[in-house]
C-alpha cells in the first residue's frame, strides 16, 4: 500500500526562539531550520512500515518556501521514493494545509496518511484531524504504535489518562507522538541517494485552494518571566516559608 | 451570542477541565450549554446540570460516543453547533482529538490551546512551546477554541440546576473502533487537577527511588509528576510527565526534585502558584523560576522533608 507522510520546515528545535521587538513574530532571519521533530517520527514510521513489506511506495508532502525542498530531501533520504513541494511563500493556517494536502490525497490515493502530531512553531495540533474530515478518513492521533493489516489498522494513542488502543478502517490518518519510534539518522551514501530521487513541485493554484488566512496574528510577546525567589538555608526553613509565608501547606 | 461547551468525562464523572472551559466561555459572554456526550452516563449529565452559569444541558447518549472517538463525536458536533457562535472544549486530548476535525467539517480555523480571552473574538495561546504568546484574533463567523484549562480558574461545580434535554441525533461513521485502554490506576489527585504535585527528573536515578517522593505526596495528598528525561530513562510511565509535550499542570505548590529545569519543562509547571526545587546543582536553570530553591542532595533532604510534614 502507499503511505503519503508530510512534513513541515521550522526553526530548529534546538534554537532559542526570540520574539521580534516589533511584536510582529518569532524572528526567524539566519536562524538554522529543520524537520520538525513530530514529522520526522512520522517519515521514520513509513520507512519502518516499508522496511515490513507492509508499504510498497512512501510519497512525501511539504508545503512552504522554496527551501522546504531541503526537509524533502531529508525525508528521501530517510527512505521516502518521491516527494511533491507545494511551494509559496505565504502563511499557509492548519485549514488550508489540510485542503492541499487532500488535494494530494485525492491525486495519491494512498491508504496511509502519516503526520506529526504538531508542529513545534504554531503548536496547533490541528492538520491531521482536518484532513482526516475533508477526506472521510478515519484518525489516530498522539500514536505511540501502529500496526497494520490489510483493511484495518491498530493505532495505539498517547491520551492523557494513559493510552487507548484504537481500530481504524483504511484508509487512515495517523499522528505521531514522541514515543512511537526514534529516527534514524541520515547516512552520507542516503543523502546522497536522495539527490536523484523524483521531486515534484506545484503551488496552491494547481488546487484552487484559498489560502486566505481565517486567523489574524495581532502581536507576539514573550511570555510572562517569572521573577526567581530565594534560596532556603535548609529543609526546616522551607517548611516554615511554605506553612507561613506562602501558606500552601 | 450562544457558546456550547463540550462536557470531558468518562461516562461516570464530568472531570475538572470542563469547569476551566466554562470560565472561558463566561469571560466570552453570552448563553452557555453544556454538552454531554457520551454512553450510559446519565450521571455525567446530572452533574453537569449543576455546574454554576449555565442555560442547559444536552445529553447525547448513544453507543458511538462511548468512547468519544472523533469520527462520531465530530458529525455530532458540527451538527448540534451549526446554531452556536462558539464551541469550546478543554485543551485535552479529547479535544484536540475531535475539535478540529468538527472545525474541518463546518469550513472552520480553530484556535487551540486559548490561556486568555481578551475579547470576544480575540484570544492568547502559547506558540513555540510557550517560549512566545501570540495574540490572535478569528476571521470566522463561528469560534472553535481549545480550552487550556491552566489559564482560567474553575467555576463552581455545584450550585445550579439546569434543564437537561435529550439529544436523539446519532452519527456511526462505522470506520473506527475502540479496542481496550490502560489507564494508570491512582488513590492521588489528578497530575492536572491536584492542588500540589511533586515531580522527579533525572536526579532521581531510578524508578525505585520515586517511593521517597510518594511518601512526601502521601502526606502533601499530592499528585505525582516527573520530567522528560526521568521518562525517557524510563524511571516512570509516560502519563506522569510534566512538561510541553506532557501534562500542563498549574497546582498551588509544584515541588521540582532532581529537576535541572529544561524549557521544556518549564512549559508545563512555570504558571504553578508556588514553585518549590530540590537540586545539588545551584546552578541549575530551574531555580530562576522557583520562589524556593534549596540546593541539597535530594536523598537526604526528601526523608527530611517527609518527617518535617
Amino acid at each position: 500500500m502507499k503511505a503519503l507522510v508530510a512534513v513541515k520546515r521550522v526553526i530548529d528545535y534546538n534554537v532559542k526562539v526570540r520574539v521580534k521587538p516589533d511584536q510582529s513574530g518569532v524572528d526567524l532571519a539566519n536562524v538554522k531550520m529543520a524537520m520538525n521533530p513530530f514529522c520526522e517520527i512520522a517519515v521514520e514510521e513509513a520507512v519502518r512500515l516499508k522496511e515490513k513489506g507492509v508499504v510498497s511506495e512512501i510519497v512525501a508532502v511539504t508545503i512552504g518556501p522554496k527551501a522546504a525542498q531541503e526537509q524533502l530531501r531529508t525525508a528521501l533520504a530517510l527512505g521516502a521514493d518521491r516527494a511533491v513541494l507545494i511551494e509559496t511563500d505565504d502563511e499557509v493556517q492548519p485549514l488550508a494545509v489540510a485542503k492541499l494536502l487532500k488535494g494530494v490525497v485525492d491525486e495519491e490515493q494512498p491508504q496511509l496518511v502519516m503526520l506529526g502530531k504538531q508542529s513545534i512553531d504554531g503548536d496547533n495540533n490541528q492538520t491531521g484531524q482536518m484532513l482526516a474530515a475533508l477526506s472521510g478518513f478515519s484518525q489516530g492521533t498522539f500514536a505511540s504504535e501502529v500496526v497494520v493489516a490489510e483493511d484495518y489498522v491498530k493505532v495505539t494513542r498517547e491520551i492523557d489518562g494513559g493510552l487507548q488502543t484504537v481500530k481504524l478502517t483504511l484508509p487512515a490518518v495517523i499522528t505521531t507522538d514522541l514515543r512511537l519510534n526514534e529516527p534514524r539518522y541520515t547516512s552520507l551514501p542516503n543523502i546522497m541517494k536522495a539527490k536523484k530521487k523524483p521531486l515534484d513541485t506545484k503551488t496552491p493554484s494547481d488546487f484552487g485552494i484559498d489560502l486566505t488566512p481565517r486567523v489574524k496574528t495581532l502581536k507576539v510577546e514573550p511570555p510572562p518571566e517569572r521573577q526567581a525567589g530565594i534560596k532556603v538555608g535548609s529543609v526546616d526553613e522551607l517548611v516554615e516559608k511554605l506553612k507561613n509565608e506562602a501558606k500552601v501547606i | 451570542m450562544q457558546t456550547l461547551v463540550f462536557v470531558e468525562h468518562d461516562n461516570q464523572a464530568l472531570k475538572g477541565a470542563t469547569l476551566n472551559t466554562v470560565a472561558a466561555a463566561q469571560a466570552i459572554g453570552g448563553d452557555i450549554d453544556l454538552l454531554v456526550a457520551g454512553h450510559s452516563c446519565a450521571a455525567v449529565a446530572e452533574a453537569a446540570a449543576k455546574v454554576v452559569g449555565i442555560r442547559k444541558v444536552l445529553v447525547a447518549d448513544a453507543a458511538p460516543y462511548a468512547h468519544h472517538l472523533a469520527e462520531n463525536l465530530c458529525a455530532l458536533v458540527a451538527e448540534l453547533g451549526a446554531q452556536y457562535d462558539n464551541i469550546l472544549v478543554p485543551a485535552t486530548t479529547t479535544g484536540k482529538n475531535f475539535l478540529p476535525r468538527v472545525a474541518a467539517l463546518l469550513d472552520l480555523q480553530p484556535i487551540s490551546d486559548v490561556v486568555e480571552v481578551v475579547s470576544p473574538d480575540t484570544f492568547k495561546r502559547p506558540i513555540y512551546a510557550g517560549n512566545a504568546i501570540a495574540t490572535v484574533q478569528s476571521l470566522d463567523a463561528k469560534k472553535l477554541l481549545t480550552v487550556r484549562a491552566t489559564g482560567f480558574d474553575p467555576i463552581a461545580a455545584d450550585g445550579a440546576a439546569a434543564e437537561i434535554e435529550t439529544v436523539n441525533v446519532v452519527h456511526d461513521a462505522n470506520i473506527s473502533s475502540f479496542e481496550g485502554e490502560a489507564l494508570a490506576e491512582s488513590d492521588r489527585p489528578e497530575l492536572t487537577a491536584a492542588r500540589v504535585v511533586i515531580s522527579g527528573g533525572r536526579g532521581m536515578q531510578n524508578g525505585e527511588n520515586f517511593a521517597l517522593l510518594e511518601k512526601v505526596a502521601d502526606k502533601l495528598g499530592a499528585a505525582m509528576g516527573a520530567s522528560r528525561a526521568a521518562v525517557d530513562a524510563g524511571f516512570v510511565p509516560n502519563d506522569m510527565q510534566v512538561g510541553q509535550t506532557g501534562k500542563i499542570v498549574a497546582p498551588e505548590l509544584y515541588i521540582a526534585v532532581g529537576i535541572s529545569g529544561a524549557i521544556q519543562h518549564l512549559a508545563g509547571m512555570k504558571d504553578s502558584k508556588v514553585i518549590v526545587a530540590i537540586n545539588k546543582d545551584e546552578e541549575a536553570p530551574i531555580f530562576q523560576v522557583a520562589d524556593y530553591g534549596l540546593v541539597a542532595d535530594l536523598f537526604e533532604a526528601i526523608p527530611a522533608l517527609e518527617a518535617k510534614l
